[in-house]
C-alpha cells in the first residue's frame, strides 16, 4: 500500500472503504509505504495504527516504509497515548422507569425548593414589616413604574380588542334571538369578573414576570447577588419583596384600566352592530351589572400578582451559573405563572359561586 | 500575633462528593494570606464559606471572634460590615454608576451627609487609581481592569479590617496585574488591612503573599511562608513552584 501527498482526516473515509474491499485472509504480509507523504495528521495516524493492530491480530506481518521523522513521530505519539490513556466511559443508558422516577424526584425537589422560598419570603416579610424604616419605598415605586405603569398601553389595547371581539361574536348570536340588549349583561359580567383580570395577569406574566426572572438570573450569574449578600444587603429585602409588593399594588389598577377598555370595546360594537346607543348601554349597565362583579375582579388582582411575581422571582433565583439556564427559567417562569393564575382563577370561581356572590 | 480567621476541621460535602476533609488554618492580623491549589480543589469554596455565602458541613470557622456556624442575624450583619469582598469579575451592580456602587454601603448603613459621602467616594476612587471623572460611568462602559479597581474601591468603602480577594489578577494583562499587586501591597501598608486571596498567578503570589495554605486532596498540605516551599515533596507544589527560588 502506498500513500502519498497529504494524508488528513478528510481522506480517511475513502481509504477505509477501499481497505474494507480487500480480502485479507490470503495475505501474509503488507508493506505500508509512507515515503512520499508530505503531511500526516494525528487522525490518519490513528487510522493507520488501528489498521496495523487489526492486521497483527489476523497474523499478517506489517512493515512501515518511511524515513520521514515527522511521520514516525506522529505514529509514535498515537501509539504511546493509546497505551497510557483510559477509555472514556460510555454514557449509561437509563430505562424508561428510571427516567420517570428521576423526573418525578426532580419535581418533588423543585416543589420543596419552592416551599423553602415561600418560607423565606414569609420570614423576610415579617422582619420587613417590623419597622417602617425597612420598607424600601424607592425600589417599590421604581418597580411599579417599570413593571406596571409602562404596561398600561399594551394592557389597554389587549383588553379593548378582547372586549371588541367578545361583543362582536355574541352580537351575532343575540341578534338571532332578538335579545340585543342582553349584550350589556353578558359583556359587563364576563369582562369585569373574569376576562379583564385574566388578560391582565397573562400580559403581566409575559411582560413583567419574564423580566423579573431574566434580571435576577443575570444578577446571579454575574455574582451581583453574592456581592449583595457579602455586603449585608439581603436580596430578599432589596430585590424580591419590592417586586412582589409593587406588582400586588399595581395589579388592581391595571385591572381597572382593562375593565374600562374592555367595556368601551363592547360599547362600540353594540352601537355599530346592534344599534344600542352608548347612553342606553350605560343606563342598562348600571342597572344589571352589580358592583360586586367589579370588586371580585379587582380582588383577584393582588392574588394573581403574588403568584406571578413570586414564581418569576423564584425562577430567577433558581438560575444556575450558565447562560442557557436564564432562557430555560424564563420560559418556565411564564408558563408556570400563567398556569398558576388560571388554577387560582378556577378556585376563586368555584369559591365565589358556592358562596353565592 | 492575633489570629483573625481560625478554621478548625472544616468539612464540605457536595452531593456525596467530599470537597474538604478537615481543613485547619490560621490567618493572622496584618497578613496577606493566599489560598492555593490545583483547580477544583475547593479554594473558592473555602473563601465562600468564610464570607457566609455557603454552608460547611463540619468543624468550625471563626472570623474576628465570631463563630460562623452559630451566628445570629444581627451579629452576621455586623460582621459583614467589617469585611470587603472582591469577586472575580468585580460583580459591580450593573444598574448603578461607579459612584453609586461605592456609595451604596455608606448610604445604607450610615447617616453621613451627601457631601461627606461624595468626599469619601472620591477618596476611595483615587486610592485605587481610578480618575474622578470615571465616577459617573456605568459598569458596562468600563474595561475589566477598571471594573476590578472599582470593585476594590467598593469593598474598601466601609474601611474594613479584612479583605477577601477571589483571583484578583485573573483576566488582567501582565502590566495591570503587577499594578494591582503593588496596589494591594500599598493598601496593606496604608490601611493595615488583613488580606485573604485565592490566586493562580505565580508572579502575584511571589510578590504579595506573606503566607500561603495549599489545598490538595481535600486537605491542607502546606501552610507557611513561601521561603522553603520548594523543599516540600507534594506533587502539586513541586509542579507549581518549580521555577522559583
Amino acid at each position: 500500500m502506498k500513500f502519498s501527498g497529504e494524508f488528513t482526516l478528510y481522506l480517511i473515509n475513502s481509504y477505509e472503504k477501499k481497505l474494507d474491499k480487500i480480502d485479507v485472509t490470503n495475505i501474509k504480509s503488507i508493506e505500508i509505504n509512507l515515503k512520499d507523504l508530505v503531511y500526516f495528521d494525528t487522525a490518519s495516524s490513528i487510522f493507520i495504527n488501528s489498521f496495523i493492530k487489526k492486521c497483527e491480530t489476523n497474523g499478517i506481518k506489517v512493515d512501515i516504509l518511511t524515513s520521514n521523522k515527522d511521520v514516525l513521530a506522529t505514529l509514535d505519539l498515537v501509539k504511546t497515548s493509546k497505551k497510557t490513556s483510559q477509555q472514556i466511559p460510555k454514557v449509561i443508558k437509563t430505562t424508561l422507569l428510571a427516567s420517570i422516577g428521576k423526573i418525578t424526584y426532580q419535581y418533588y425537589i423543585g416543589l420543596l425548593a419552592f416551599m423553602n422560598f415561600l418560607g423565606k419570603l414569609f420570614v423576610t416579610k415579617v422582619y420587613y414589616l417590623k419597622s417602617i424604616k425597612n420598607i424600601r419605598f424607592k425600589e417599590i415605586a421604581f418597580e411599579i413604574n417599570e413593571s406596571a405603569i409602562r404596561a398600561l398601553g399594551i394592557i389597554a389595547l389587549t383588553s379593548f380588542l378582547i372586549g371588541l371581539v367578545v361583543a362582536y361574536q355574541s352580537a351575532y348570536q343575540l341578534k338571532l334571538y332578538g335579545a340585543n340588549i342582553f349584550i350589556v349583561d353578558m359583556l359587563g359580567i364576563s369582562m369585569l369578573r373574569e376576562l379583564a383580570p385574566l388578560m391582565t395577569a397573562i400580559v403581566i406574566a409575559g411582560r413583567s414576570g419574564s423580566a423579573f426572572t431574566a434580571q435576577i438570573g443575570a444578577m446571579k450569574i454575574t455574582q451581583e447577588l453574592d456581592a449583595m449578600r457579602t455586603m449585608g444587603f439581603d436580596p430578599y429585602i432589596f430585590l424580591v419583596l419590592p417586586r412582589i409588593i409593587a406588582l400586588m399594588i399595581a395589579m388592581p389598577i391595571l385591572i381597572f384600566v382593562a375593565d374600562i377598555m374592555g367595556v368601551f370595546g363592547g360599547i362600540i360594537v353594540a352601537y355599530i352592530d346592534l344599534g344600542i346607543t352608548p347612553k342606553l348601554f350605560i343606563e342598562r349597565f348600571s342597572e344589571v351589572v352589580l358592583a360586586k362583579h367589579f370588586f371580585i375582579g379587582l380582588l383577584k388582582g393582588p392574588f394573581f400578582a403574588f403568584m406571578i411575581a413570586s414564581i418569576a422571582v423564584y425562577r430567577g433565583l433558581m438560575v444556575k451559573d450558565d447562560t442557557q439556564s436564564i432562557g430555560y427559567n424564563t420560559t418556565k417562569s411564564v408558563v408556570e405563572s400563567i398556569f398558576a393564575v388560571i388554577i387560582c382563577d378556577a378556585i376563586f370561581s368555584i369559591l365565589f359561586t358556592n358562596m353565592g356572590i | 500575633m492575633k489570629s483573625f480567621i481560625k478554621a478548625r476541621d472544616v468539612k464540605t460535602i457536595f452531593n456525596e462528593k467530599v470537597i474538604h476533609d478537615g481543613i485547619n488554618l490560621d490567618i493572622n492580623k496584618g497578613e496577606i494570606y493566599g489560598l492555593l491549589g490545583p483547580s477544583g480543589c475547593g479554594k473558592t469554596t473555602l473563601l465562600r464559606e468564610m464570607v457566609m455565602l455557603q454552608d460547611f458541613h463540619g468543624g468550625s470557622i471563626n472570623i474576628l471572634g465570631h463563630e460562623l456556624d452559630a451566628i445570629g442575624h444581627n451579629e452576621a450583619q455586623k460582621l459583614r460590615r467589617e469585611w470587603g469582598v472582591l469577586f472575580q469579575a468585580g460583580a459591580l451592580f450593573s444598574s448603578l454608576s461607579l459612584r453609586d456602587n461605592i456609595a451604596l454601603s455608606l448610604v445604607e448603613y450610615t447617616n453621613l451627609s451627601q457631601k461627606m459621602i461624595d468626599e469619601i467616594v472620591e477618596f476611595k476612587i483615587n486610592l485605587v487609581g481610578l480618575k474622578s471623572s470615571d465616577a459617573s460611568l456605568f459598569p458596562s462602559q468600563i474595561s475589566g481592569g477598571m471594573k476590578k479597581k472599582a470593585a476594590l474601591a467598593r469593598a474598601l468603602a466601609m474601611d474594613p479590617k479584612l479583605l477577601f480577594l477571589d483571583e484578583p489578577t485573573s483576566g488582567l494583562d501582565p502590566i495591570s496585574a503587577r499594578d494591582f499587586d503593588s496596589l494591594i501591597l500599598k493598601l496593606r501598608e496604608l490601611l493595615g488591612l488583613t488580606i485573604v486571596m485565592v490566586s493562580h498567578d505565580l508572579a502575584s503570589i511571589c510578590d504579595t503573599l506573606d503566607r500561603v495554605a495549599i489545598i490538595d486532596e481535600k486537605k491542607i498540605v502546606y501552610e507557611g511562608s513561601l521561603n522553603n516551599i520548594e523543599n516540600n515533596n507534594n506533587k502539586f507544589i513541586q509542579m507549581f513552584f518549580k521555577g522559583i527560588s
